[in-house]
C-alpha cells in the first residue's frame, strides 16, 4: 500500500512530477558523466598502458617515458641485463626520433619515428601489409601516407637530421613501406613511422649509437611488477623504472584537476537532485497535511507514513536516474568527440569509459539521495500533530 | 451494562498566545457498551477536544480515560496508534477519504495497515460496502461519489477493523437535510446491530436519535454526565 499511495501521490500532479523527473534526469546524467570521467580516465589509462601487456616502462633517470629527448646509453647491455632478471618474460627497447622525407619528389614531411624490434614491440598494431621483416622495411600510419602520397610497396628516402645552412641531410636511408599500422601512444594528428631499432640507431650516427629512449618490460603472470621495478633500478642507476601503478599514479597526479572537477560537479549535481526532490516532496506533504493527519487518526503508523514519503523520493530519483543514464551516455559520447580533438591525444585514449559499475554507482548514489531527500519531508509528515492539523483543516 | 468508555476528571488546556485556554475542565462520564451517545453544545465548548481525547489522537493534561478496559491517557505514540487502528473507528465531518484511492481501497486501508490477509480484506470490504449500500460503487473514486456516499464510505472505513467504539465528529455537518436523515438512519442501524457510538453534533435530529445526550458548555458537562 505505501508504494501505491506514493505513486498515486506523485501522479496527482503529473506536470510537476514530470518536470521534477526531467530535473533529476539531467542531474543523474551529469553525475554519471562525472563518475565516468573520474573513474574512466584512470581505468582507461591502465588499459591504455597495458595494450600489449607490458606492465613496466624504463626511462632515462629522472624523466617520464618520452617526456624529453633524453636517451639511455649502453642499451644492449641494459636490455640483456633486464631480460635476465627473474620474472621478466619480454623486453622491448624503443628509440624515438624525428625523421624527414628527403626525396626531391616528396614534400618535406616530418614524422615521429620509433625504432623497435617487431617481434617484441608493444607500440603499434599492423592494420595492412607486412611487418618490419628486414632492415629496409618501414611501417607507417595512414596520416603519413596521406601527407606524403606514398603507399605500401613504395621506396622512400628518409633522414634523421637536416642542416638548413649546409642544406645537407644526416643519416639518409632508403626504405620500403611494407605495412600500415595504428600507433597506440602517438597523437592522432602526428604522422608516424616505425623501423627496426638498429636501423634508426644507425641513421642517428654516434649520437644515437646503442641508445634507446625507453624500454618496455613484461613480467610473467603472477609476478609482482613492483618487485621487478625495484630489481630494474638496481641493475642500472641511469634509469627510472615505472610500474603500471606508478605510471598511473604519476598520470593521476597530472590529471588531478580533472578528477577534482569531476568530483565537485558530480557532488553539485547530486546536491541539486537531493534539494529538488526534497522541495517537491515537502510541498506535496504540506498540501496533504490533512490527509496525513487523517491517516494517522485512523491508526496508520508513523513508520508507514515515513515509508510512503521516502518511497516517493526513491520512485522520483529512480525513474529520473534511469532516464538520466540514457541522457548521460548520449552526452558522454558527444563530450568524448569534443575532447578527442584535444591536441596530442592518442586515438586509443578515451576520457569517458562506460562501465556497468559506473551506472551502478550513479544509480546507487541517486537511490541513496532519493532516500535522504525523503527523510526531511517524511519526518515532517510523521510529526504532524494529529488533533491540531485536523482542527486547522476543518477551519480551512 | 458494562461501561466501555470511562472518563474521569479529564482536563485539557491549550496555550494560546496570551495565556492558557481551558478546553476541558474536569469532565467525567461513562458510555455503556452498545450505547449511542450524542455530545452537544455551542462551538468552542470542548466537544471535539473531548472526542480527540477519547479517540487517542490527543492526550489529556490530567484525569483518567479508560476505553474497553484499557487506560489510554498515558499511551506512547506507537501504543496510541495501534489502539486507534484496532479499537477506534473515526468518522469526520469532511469525510477525509484518500482522493486517489477507490471506495474499496479506502475501506481496505486500515485493514492493510493491520496486516490482515488480502482475501480477508477483500471479503470484509464487500461486506462493509454492501452494509452501507455502496456495493455497486466500490471502484469509484471519492470525486465520483456524492457527499452522502463519501460519508458512507468513511463509515465503512471506520468499521473496517471491527472497532470497540465508533467516534463521529459532526457526521452530518457537510450533508443536506435529506442526506443527513439517511445518515441518521445508518447510525441507528449501526447501533441496533451492536456498535457503540459517540457522536459530536450540532444537528438536533442526530442528537435526538441518540439514546443519551451529554450537554457541554465552556469545557464542562452541564447535563448527561456523571452525577
Amino acid at each position: 500500500m505505501p508504494i501505491r499511495l506514493a505513486v498515486l501521490a506523485l501522479w496527482r500532479h503529473p506536470a510537476r512530477t514530470l518536470l521534477a523527473l526531467l530535473g533529476i534526469a539531467v542531474s543523474a546524467a551529469l553525475l554519471l558523466d562525472m563518475v565516468m570521467l573520474a573513474t574512466g580516465m584512470r581505468e582507461n589509462f591502465q588499459g591504455f598502458l597495458m595494450l600489449k601487456g607490458y606492465q613496466l616502462r624504463v626511462a632515462p633517470k629522472g624523466t617520464l617515458p618520452f617526456d624529453s629527448d633524453a636517451t639511455i646509453d649502453s642499451a644492449t647491455a641494459l636490455v640483456s641485463a633486464i631480460a635476465r632478471l627473474q620474472g621478466v618474460i619480454a623486453v622491448s627497447p624503443v628509440l624515438g626520433a624525428q625523421v624527414q622525407t628527403t626525396s626531391p619528389a616528396d614534400s618535406n614531411v616530418s614524422a615521429f619515428t620509433l625504432g623497435v624490434f617487431p617481434d617484441v614491440q608493444g607500440d603499434y598494431e599492423l592494420l595492412r601489409g607486412t611487418d618490419l621483416s628486414d632492415s629496409t622495411s618501414l611501417v607507417a600510419n595512414d596520416l603519413w601516407l596521406t601527407a606524403t602520397g606514398h603507399a605500401i610497396g613504395d621506396t622512400v628516402s628518409l633522414a634523421v637530421g637536416y642542416d638548413p645552412q649546409l642544406r645537407t641531410v644526416v643519416g639518409q636511408r632508403r626504405l620500403v613501406v611494407r605495412g600500415v599500422a595504428r600507433f597506440f601512444y602517438i597523437a592522432a594528428t602526428q604522422p608516424t613511422l616505425a623501423m627496426r631499432l638498429p636501423v634508426l640507431q644507425a641513421m642517428g650516427g654516434r649520437e644515437r649509437q646503442d641508445r634507446v629512449s625507453l624500454v618496455m618490460v613484461k613480467a610473467a603472470a603472477g609476478v609482482d611488477a613492483e618487485v621487478v621495478r625495484s630489481r630494474i633500478e638496481k641493475v642500472s642507476a641511469r634509469v627510472s623504472a615505472f610500474s603500471l601503478e606508478g605510471a598511473t599514479s604519476a598520470v593521476e597526479q597530472r590529471l588531478g584537476y580533472f578528477r577534482q572537477l569531476a568530483l565537485v560537479l558530480g557532488s553539485i549535481s547530486l546536491a541539486v537532485g537531493v534539494l529538488l526532490v526534497t522541495t517537491l516532496i515537502t510541498i506535496g506533504v504540506n498540501e496533504r497535511a490533512g490527509e496525513i493527519a487523517v491517516l494517522r487518526a485512523i491508526g496508520v503508523a508513523k513508520g508507514s507514513i515515513v515509508r510512503q514519503v521516502v518511497t516517493e523520493g526513491v520512485i522520483l530519483t529512480g525513474t529520473g536516474a534511469i532516464a538520466g543514464i540514457a541522457i548521460g551516455l548520449v552526452t558522454a559520447t558527444w563530450l568524448e568527440r569534443i575532447l578527442a580533438d584535444f591536441p596530442g591525444l592518442p586515438t586509443t585514449f578515451h576520457f569517458f569509459v562506460f562501465q556497468p559499475r559506473d551506472a551502478g554507482i550513479a544509480l546507487g548514489l541517486l537511490a541513496l539521495a532519493g532516500m535522504l531527500a525523503g527523510i526531511y519531508p517524511a519526518w515532517r509528515a510523521a510529526s504532524l500533530p494529529i488533533a491540531v492539523t485536523l482542527r486547522r483543516e476543518a477551519v480551512a | 451494562m458494562t461501561a466501555i468508555v470511562q472518563v474521569r476528571d479529564l482536563a485539557r488546556d491549550y496555550s494560546m498566545g496570551s495565556g492558557a485556554v481551558h478546553a476541558l475542565r474536569g469532565v467525567s462520564f461513562d458510555v455503556d457498551e452498545g450505547e449511542w451517545v450524542a455530545i452537544v453544545g455551542p462551538s468552542g465548548c470542548g466537544k471535539s477536544t473531548l472526542l480527540n481525547l477519547i479517540g487517542a489522537v490527543d492526550t489529556p493534561d490530567s484525569g483518567a480515560l479508560t476505553i474497553a478496559n484499557q487506560r489510554i491517557d498515558r499511551l506512547s505514540d506507537g501504543e496510541a496508534t495501534a489502539f486507534r487502528l484496532r479499537r477506534i473507528g473515526f468518522v469526520f465531518q469532511r469525510f477525509y477519504l484518500m482522493p486517489a484511492l477507490t471506495a474499496a481501497e479506502n475501506v481496505e486501508l486500515p485493514m492493510a495497515e493491520a496486516k490482515l490477509p488480502r482475501d480477508e480484506r477483500r471479503a470484509r470490504v464487500r461486506e462493509l460496502l454492501g452494509y452501507v449500500g455502496l456495493g455497486e460503487r466500490a471502484d469509484h473514486r471519492p470525486s465520483q461519489l456524492s457527499g452522502g456516499e463519501q460519508q458512507r464510505v468513511a463509515i465503512a472505513r471506520a468499521l473496517a477493523n471491527r472497532p470497540a467504539l465508533l467516534l463521529a465528529d459532526e457526521p452530518t455537518g457537510e450533508l443536506d437535510a435529506a442526506t443527513g436523515l439517511e445518515m441518521i438512519d445508518l447510525f441507528r442501524r449501526l447501533n441496533r446491530d451492536g456498535t457503540t457510538i459517540v457522536v459530536v453534533t450540532h444537528d438536533a435530529q442526530m442528537a435526538d436519535a441518540a439514546q443519551r445526550r451529554i450537554q457541554m458548555r465552556d469545557g464542562a458537562i452541564i447535563s448527561g454526565g456523571l452525577a
